[in-house]
């Protein structure tokens, strides 16, 4: 009998995932060090409520703590519902069907997200009420004034018309994947149009919307400006008016530590969600027929669409405009913008400039060395982007105050905050550009004599350069737009763009806020929304 | 210089000395007690199939990798034991990755300057580039060159700090077949040039045979045969090194006074009782012969040569690389004669 020889193709392949690689010593004290910021305030808040020896609820009642847990929740469930339903709504019109200019419809969904809420609740004070934009048009017209938008329902329209597009934009995509060959196999097994809907179209969506729903549910319960402005009492007002109001801390640290550990269990279920979603990514080979609408269906979907953009984009800005001209012409003053927009540009710098290097070694650790224990330090770090800033803030406050009196009310401190809350911005830019670079060119430099050290600065950083710009401009715009964490952080008299709208708004002068709320706009969040929306569109 | 280590078998000098080395990966084995001497000047190939250890083996001698037990030594020198550890940047080995890993932010001549120190580098990148036949592409950056002139930058850039010993990971496999056997004959060249000592790792037998003093055939993360590549092709120790090193059919026999009957014919051996005998098709020679014992069942014509497979009376089926000529066509019949046949015991 004869044998033939095996081809050496044919054989096993060689274990090129190397990731039985020990990290070196001083990579891991590096990443340490830099990750220690983002757990220090949590870990503080968290023990602050569990201390050992009894929980210090800081005269805080357990009836006043469920009546703000009750608001709270109130609050996010109707947000998140509702954000839900606009933004399926508004992507599967502007994917599965025969409307026209449906690509511009569905980026005018997702533009919402250049207000941040807080300049949106500014609007809608600014529209309502005496004096108010849509009060004088109501006036012009002999119709009596609205009230003022305020309390839960205030609170309820403002989150849900500015964090929908975050379900828009996840379910966009989710959308385009869909295999029409499933939806066809269906209606040939004689599924009827409502069935299949339930049966075959929502499940498949449902890690898209369930991811978004936890992004929108967080963002609700971290939001601090427009529930605040909009005078709906939550976590977050019940912690500043707390924290403004008395010297003892204690009330407000226990009310941050709740807030922190029911966001918690968000974060972790968003952050399982995440990597499930993924599973979902294969790509059909056809497009789905649109479905037709006509008649009376048509210009339902043409009104609605226009509805969300009219009450989500249009009547925000317009409104900002109006009260800028208004003051204008009248000659009242639109106050200082100048300053405040210097003040942010340079501390927002700062912060990127800091958090690109510290998240350096992150990357580099959870990407070259990739393992359980670098896994968790980069889960770790991104909780602290997700949680609440303005617990985060009054975390650093306290222990700044206890444990390190120097820093108090010092630029350095908000500093600090900033990088520890927005590195994962930077690290995963990082990342993405280190993935890029072969794990071979730095051996080879090694191998050439050249130290690590030398060879990340000769080498890699050179070549993820642009990775870092597009890092640090993320982590820039964000901050620019920071407000709960600037507002407890910030030395006395430093007053940023962020700051400006939030107590012009505060004391009524709407024009200053406005003039202020624009320029923001203009130079944070439109830039912001363009370098996010790519991410975010596959 | 080092004196020769006293367990050397001839005058050469140990350039690399591996011993009892162990790597696993996530719990699974990539080498296991893994030996090896390559002697100062020599080029030495690591070959095997994917998954058996040889790009293990030779990221330990690098530095890339540490190994869990055993010890390593460069030109005399332990860089790797169960306490000591040099990193690559201390080791002076120099290495040819499989995709090159050439900067693509520097220029050919600042590629191929990088380790060399500072007041040396000019000669030194002139010295090299000439060497490998590059002189005049000094300015431009890896991705405006063909394959073939990045893999000649590749091994400039090795070769200009002056290291004791170079390894070069599948350096050839990025090239289009056309180009591979010329620029292999240019390296093996420029490395004798440079005199320095090189180590290999491929799964190409072609390659491993035509370039190599020397060639360790690695399994499963060991070595099974290290021998001059004439005699690693005649003498392979087993079935396996055999079939991999080239085209071979084995025929099985009773060995009995010094030969072996078989289906194929009598061939002499020293071995007694079940063997199995290995028969390299260009050891086979056919004659049309109305008479003969074989008929022709496939015919692959290549130009220069053919690749002929028969059967055998009794089924067994032969291949035999032929010249262009005879013509045979499947159906005809054929004598067999076979030259040299290489032995194995059965087991």
């Amino acid at each position: 009998m004869a044998t033939v020889a095996p081809s050496a193709a044919e054989t096993a392949v060689e274990p090129s995932a190397r990731s039985g690689r020990r990290a070196p010593v001083a990579l891991w004290v590096a990443g340490t060090l830099v990750a220690l910021p983002a757990v220090a305030p949590i870990a503080y808040l968290v023990w602050s409520v569990l201390r050992p020896g009894g929980i210090d609820a800081g005269g805080i009642s357990s009836g006043r703590l469920l009546e703000l847990l009750g608001a709270t929740s109130l609050l996010v469930i109707s947000v998140t519902a509702t954000a839900l339903m606009l933004g399926t709504a508004t992507a599967w019109l502007t994917t599965r069907t025969d409307l026209s200019a449906r690509r511009l419809w569905s980026t005018l969904a997702s533009l919402p997200l250049v207000i941040p809420s807080y300049v949106g609740a500014v609007a809608m004070l600014g529209t309502s009420g005496n004096g108010g934009l849509m009060s004088e048009a109501l006036r012009a017209v002999g119709l009596p004034a609205l009230p003022v938008f305020s309390g839960f329902w205030a609170a309820w329209g403002a989150l849900s018309l500015w964090n929908f597009s975050y379900v828009h934009l996840l379910a966009v995509p989710a959308l385009r994947r869909m295999d029409p060959a499933l939806e066809e196999a269906a209606r040939g097994l004689g599924s009827s149009r409502r069935r299949l809907l339930a049966t075959v179209v929502l499940p498949q969506l449902r890690p898209a919307l369930l991811s978004s729903s936890l992004l929108v549910g967080l963002y609700v319960l971290s939001d601090f400006g427009a529930v605040s402005l909009l005078r709906y009492e939550t976590f977050t007002r019940a912690i500043y008016t707390q924290f403004r109001g008395r010297l003892d801390p204690a009330p407000a640290l226990f009310l941050s530590g709740v807030l922190v550990m029911v966001a918690l269990v968000l974060v972790l279920a968003e952050q399982r969600g995440r990597g499930r979603a993924a599973l979902y990514s294969n790509r059909p080979n056809r497009r789905p027929q649109p479905v037709r609408l006509t008649g009376g269906r048509r210009l339902a979907a043409y009104g609605f669409l226009s509805t969300v953009v009219i009450g989500a984009l249009l009547l925000p800005l317009t409104t900002l405009v109006w009260w800028t001209v208004r003051g204008v012409s009248l000659g009242s003053s639109i106050g200082t913008v100048g300053a405040e927009l210097i003040r942010s540009a340079t501390i927002s710098l700062a912060a990127a400039a800091v958090a690109v290097v510290a998240a350096v070694p992150l990357a580099v650790l959870t990407v070259r060395y990739r393992n359980r224990r670098t896994a968790l330090m980069e889960s770790v770090v991104w909780s602290t982007y997700s949680l609440p800033h303005l617990a985060v803030g009054l975390g650093f406050l306290v222990l700044a105050i206890n444990f390190v009196p120097l820093v108090y009310q010092t630029v350095a401190l908000l500093v600090v905050a900033y990088v520890a809350m927005f590195i994962p911005q930077a690290m995963a830019a990082v990342q993405a550009g280190l993935r890029q670079v072969g794990p071979n060119l730095e051996a080879a430099s090694r191998g050439l004599g050249v130290g690590p050290t030398a060879t990340l600065l000769k080498i890699t950083v050179p070549l993820i350069s642009r990775s870092l710009l597009a890092g640090g401009a993320l982590v820039f715009l964000t901050v620019m737009k920071e407000l709960p964490a600037t507002l407890l952080l910030r030395p006395t008299g430093f007053e940023t763009l962020a700051v400006r709208i939030w107590s012009a708004s505060s004391e009524l002068f709407y024009t200053q806020a406005s003039v202020a709320a624009l320029v923001l706009v203009t130079v944070s969040a439109i830039p912001l929304y363009l370098l996010v929306i790519r991410d975010l569109h596959d | 210089m080092t004196d020769a280590p006293m367990n050397t078998v001839n005058e050469y000098t140990l350039a690399i000395r591996v011993r009892d080395v162990s790597k696993r990966f996530d719990g699974t084995v990539a080498l296991d007690a893994f030996h090896l001497d390559v002697h100062a000047g020599h080029v030495m190939t690591l070959l095997g199939p994917s998954g058996s250890g040889k790009t293990t083996a030779l990221r330990l001698i690098a530095g890339f990798d540490r190994p869990d037990s055993g010890s390593i030594e460069i030109d005399g020198l332990t860089v790797a034991d169960a306490t000591t550890f040099a990193p690559p940047e201390k080791r002076r080995v120099g290495m040819v990755f499989q995709d090159y890993a050439l900067f693509p932010h520097l220029t050919v001549a600042r590629n191929v300057a990088y380790g060399v120190a500072r007041d040396d580098r000019r000669r030194r990148v002139t010295e090299t580039l000439e060497l490998v036949g590059l002189t005049g592409k000094e300015d431009r950056l890896p991705h405006e060159l063909s394959g073939g002139e990045q893999q000649r930058v590749a091994l400039a850039r090795a070769l200009a700090p002056q290291p004791k010993v170079i390894l070069l990971d599948e350096p050839f496999s990025n090239l289009d077949a056309a180009l591979r056997s010329r620029v292999r004959a240019e390296v093996a060249d420029i490395l004798r040039q440079a005199g320095t000592t090189a180590v290999f790792v491929t799964h190409d037998q072609e390659e491993a045979l035509s370039m190599s003093d020397f060639v360790a055939v690695m399994h499963d993360g060991r070595i099974v045969q290290a021998a001059r590549p004439s005699d690693l092709y005649r003498s392979p120790v087993d079935e396996w090194v055999a079939a991999f090193l080239g085209e071979a059919d084995f025929v099985s026999g009773e060995a009995r006074g010094g030969s072996v009957h078989t289906t194929a014919g009598v061939f002499p051996t020293p071995l007694v009782g079940k063997v199995r005998v290995m028969i390299r098709p260009e050891a086979v020679d056919l004659v049309p012969d109305a008479s003969g014992g074989a008929i022709v069942s496939q015919r692959e014509f290549f130009g220069h040569d053919q690749l002929v497979t028969v059967s055998l009376a009794d089924g067994t089926r032969l291949r035999a690389r032929l010249g262009p000529s005879p013509y045979l066509e499947p159906g005809d019949t054929v004598s067999v004669s076979i030259g040299e046949a290489t032995t194995f015991p059965a087991d």
